[in-house]
């Protein structure tokens, strides 16, 4: 996994609540059997004219002129503003591949889906919590403020804008920490391979139906 | 020891470590793989040279996109004419060989959704913590199981550690007392618990769904509950275990036999919440007040009992006015009218929520004699297992539901998210017993509403929403 390096980046606006996940990545695409593609099909939905299918030629494709982050002033946008309860619905870790791959590095909202939010640190996405006021006023300068920038610090816990603003916010330390190293789960929980073997043998003791064989399937 | 609720014994029982950090590692029970979320996984395993921490910890079955028409179905993965969809077919059924994972192939007798085979087979048994990457997991928790849903890179975790790194959630008491009125059922309850909580009531928190009305529900009816927990945003919804959870699992393939089954009866006896135990937020609901259930717009939240009107976006705050205006947009609909005034142009019966055989026979009930109405294109029936659908057969439900002008299908999720050929073309209104009503869920432009099966089945006969309690 990269690193997540401190930085500063163009802020696009989402003011919608409940984004969910098939509106993030729509299922057509899920079927693909690879991590990578789903880039030019975010927001499929809202951001073409047409139905989208997988293994298209995007080039073609007609865009939704009304859709924000079809406006020319937010290409290149790797900040995204939006509302509450952002990537609710369904588990797809396809959602945060697919904002990670169109170039988004940082998401802010009120609140977010819980399964969402696990998924984007997996995947060095970080999504940011900010109060419902401060998201309210960044989405209006957002729209506002051309060429509107932010700059988030991992490291410092803050959001700053170009006139000195900031706004700390908060993450838990595990996920701060493995961000900030690009370091690998499953490494890392490998690492108490003993500890798992010696829980799993007082587990099988414990409850020994759970460990029950099922080859006669 | 202090008193703990049903999640803190859960919780503490499959602990293997607290982290610095407060998060913990949590050892998992039983994983369940289907076609969708798992390929990616499996590559992060043979890429890493990982395998596998214990293969029969896991389970697998295609069920998003196979599909449910018999023509395709015939001939088995080869069969699936959509060549993506047979490639994530295939894929599972290769992957699944080379780690030497079990699994109910497409054609298996066993096949169906995975959150109804599961329980139904008795891989899923109460106590246990299971995650499968989906997020209506959350469905087994009916069995006093810790279940929820997981993203692909812990599909992966899972399969390589046994374990996930989770932190705790609070937890919550959801209690219904009293008694459903006759046609209300477990899916009209949870709506109507959605309503509200709405859809992030829930976030940060395990659902515990307790009190008389969830006591006298069947499993079924509390998988249905349970399912739908995801829509209220906590990843855990649970009922405890009592002598309802013990008779359903005694007779699962898979449950334990002779000596183990009495010292896992013990076991399962101890798993309810204490009586004094402490739950960081309570809400109470009667179930003398809930009405047949709709929803009207596109989020699960959006729902009416069905002689209610739809809403005036004006009555509300800023925010869900502008949801609710979309939504009237997206939906085709308008504030004041009524509920029984939206026009049904299809109509869905399946979905790990309401595809469950109690499902089907309540549909049946409704059915019986009677035809689908002239004005509906297309009205589905799809089992949520092979299982179900040959009990039903037994007791001739195919028999009602195609002579009313139903078509029979063969198990998977189908409509429910349209990731195979059964899906709404754009501008329809849906009667659906799934469980989310997002745009374009259903088929791109496709107007889903949320529904019982009873009421759902009244749908289809009236060509309208109607009270299923008059019908
Ligand atoms: S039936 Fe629907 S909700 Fe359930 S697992 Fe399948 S797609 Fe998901």
């Amino acid at each position: 996994m990269q690193k997540f390096i401190t930085f500063r980046g163009l802020v696009a606006p989402l003011d919608r609540v409940n984004v969910d996940t098939d509106q993030i990545i729509p299922k057509q695409f899920l079927k693909s059997i690879f991590r990578t593609g789903y880039g030019v099909h975010l927001f499929d939905e809202w951001r073409y004219l047409d139905e989208g299918y997988p293994g298209q030629d995007v080039s073609r494709r007609s865009l939704n002129p009304d859709f924000v982050l079809n406006q020319p002033r937010y290409q290149g946008a790797s900040i995204l503003i939006s509302r509450d309860n952002f990537g609710c619905g369904s588990s797809r870790e396809h959602a945060p591949w697919a904002l990670q791959e169109y170039g988004f590095k940082v998401i802010m909202a009120p609140s977010f889906a819980d399964i969402f939010y696990n998924n984007c640190f997996k995947n060095g996405l970080l999504p940011i919590i900010l109060p419902a006021e401060v998201i309210a006023s960044l989405l209006v300068q957002a729209v506002q403020t051309p060429d509107y920038h932010l700059e988030v610090d991992l490291q410092a816990q803050c959001v700053r804008d170009d006139r000195g603003q900031s706004w700390s916010f908060e993450v838990d330390d595990f996920r701060r920490h493995c961000l900030l190293q690009g370091l690998d789960d499953i490494g890392l929980t490998l690492q108490r391979a003993e500890a798992i073997r010696s829980f799993e043998s007082r587990h099988r003791q414990r409850a020994p139906w759970v460990f029950n064989a099922i080859d006669r399937l | 020891m202090a008193a703990q609720t049903l999640y803190d014994k859960l919780w503490q029982d499959h602990l293997v470590e607290e982290r610095d950090d407060g998060s913990a590692l949590i050892y998992v029970d039983r994983q369940l793989l289907h076609e969708v979320t798992s390929p990616q996984a499996f590559e992060g395993l043979k890429l890493a040279g990982r395998q596998p921490w214990r293969r029969e910890a896991n389970v697998a079955t295609p069920d998003h996109n196979v599909p449910t028409d018999s023509e395709q179905r015939q001939h088995g993965v080869a069969g699936i004419i959509d060549a993506t969809s047979r490639l994530q077919v295939q894929t599972l059924d290769e992957n699944c060989r080379e780690f030497s994972i079990p699994e109910f192939s497409i054609n298996d007798a066993r096949q169906g959704i995975v959150h109804v085979i599961g329980p139904e087979q008795g891989l899923t048994l109460p106590g246990m913590t299971v995650v499968c990457g989906d997020s209506h997991t959350a469905t087994i928790g009916a069995l006093a199981c810790l279940a929820h849903g997981i993203g692909t890179s812990e599909v992966e975790h899972v399969l390589a550690t046994q374990c996930l790194i989770q932190k705790k959630s609070r937890n919550m008491q959801v209690r219904v007392e009293g008694q459903l009125g006759p046609g209300v059922s477990a899916k009209d309850m949870i709506l109507a618990i959605i309503a509200h909580l709405g859809t992030a009531g829930g976030t940060g928190y395990a659902i515990e769904f307790a009190g008389s009305a969830v006591q006298a529900l069947s499993m079924e009816g509390r998988m249905t509950l349970c399912n739908m927990a995801i829509e209220a945003g906590a990843r855990v919804g649970m009922v405890a275990v009592d002598d309802t959870t013990l008779e359903y699992v005694r007779t699962r393939p898979y449950a334990p036999q002779g000596a183990q089954w009495e010292a896992a009866v013990a076991y399962w006896r101890t798993l309810h919440s204490d009586e004094d135990a402490h739950f960081d937020a309570v809400v109470r609901l009667d179930a003398q007040s809930i009405a047949p259930q709709v929803s009207w717009g596109t989020s699960p939240e959006m729902v009416l009992p069905i002689h209610a009107t739809l809403p005036d976006p004006a009555q509300t705050d800023a925010v869900r006015a502008a949801a609710w205006r979309r939504a009237y947009e997206y939906m085709g609909l308008r504030p004041g009218m009524k509920v029984s005034d939206i026009p049904v142009d299809r109509v869905f019966i399946g979905s790990c929520t309401n595809s469950r055989i109690e499902d089907l026979r309540a549909a049946a009930a409704v059915i019986r004699g009677r035809r689908v109405a002239a004005s509906v294109k297309q009205a589905l029936v799809v089992p949520g297992s092979g299982q179900v659908k040959r009990q039903a057969e037994a007791e001739g439900l195919d028999a009602i539901f195609t002579a009313a002008g139903f078509e029979w299908r063969l198990p998977g999720c189908s409509m429910c998210l349209a990731m195979n050929a059964d899906r709404l073309g754009a501008g329809e209104h849906c009667a659906s017993t799934s469980n989310r009503n997002f745009e374009g869920r259903q088929g791109q432009g496709g107007r889903t509403h949320l529904v019982s099966p009873a009421m759902a089945a009244a749908a289809a006969l009236a060509g309208h929403f109607v009270d299923v309690r008059e019908f």
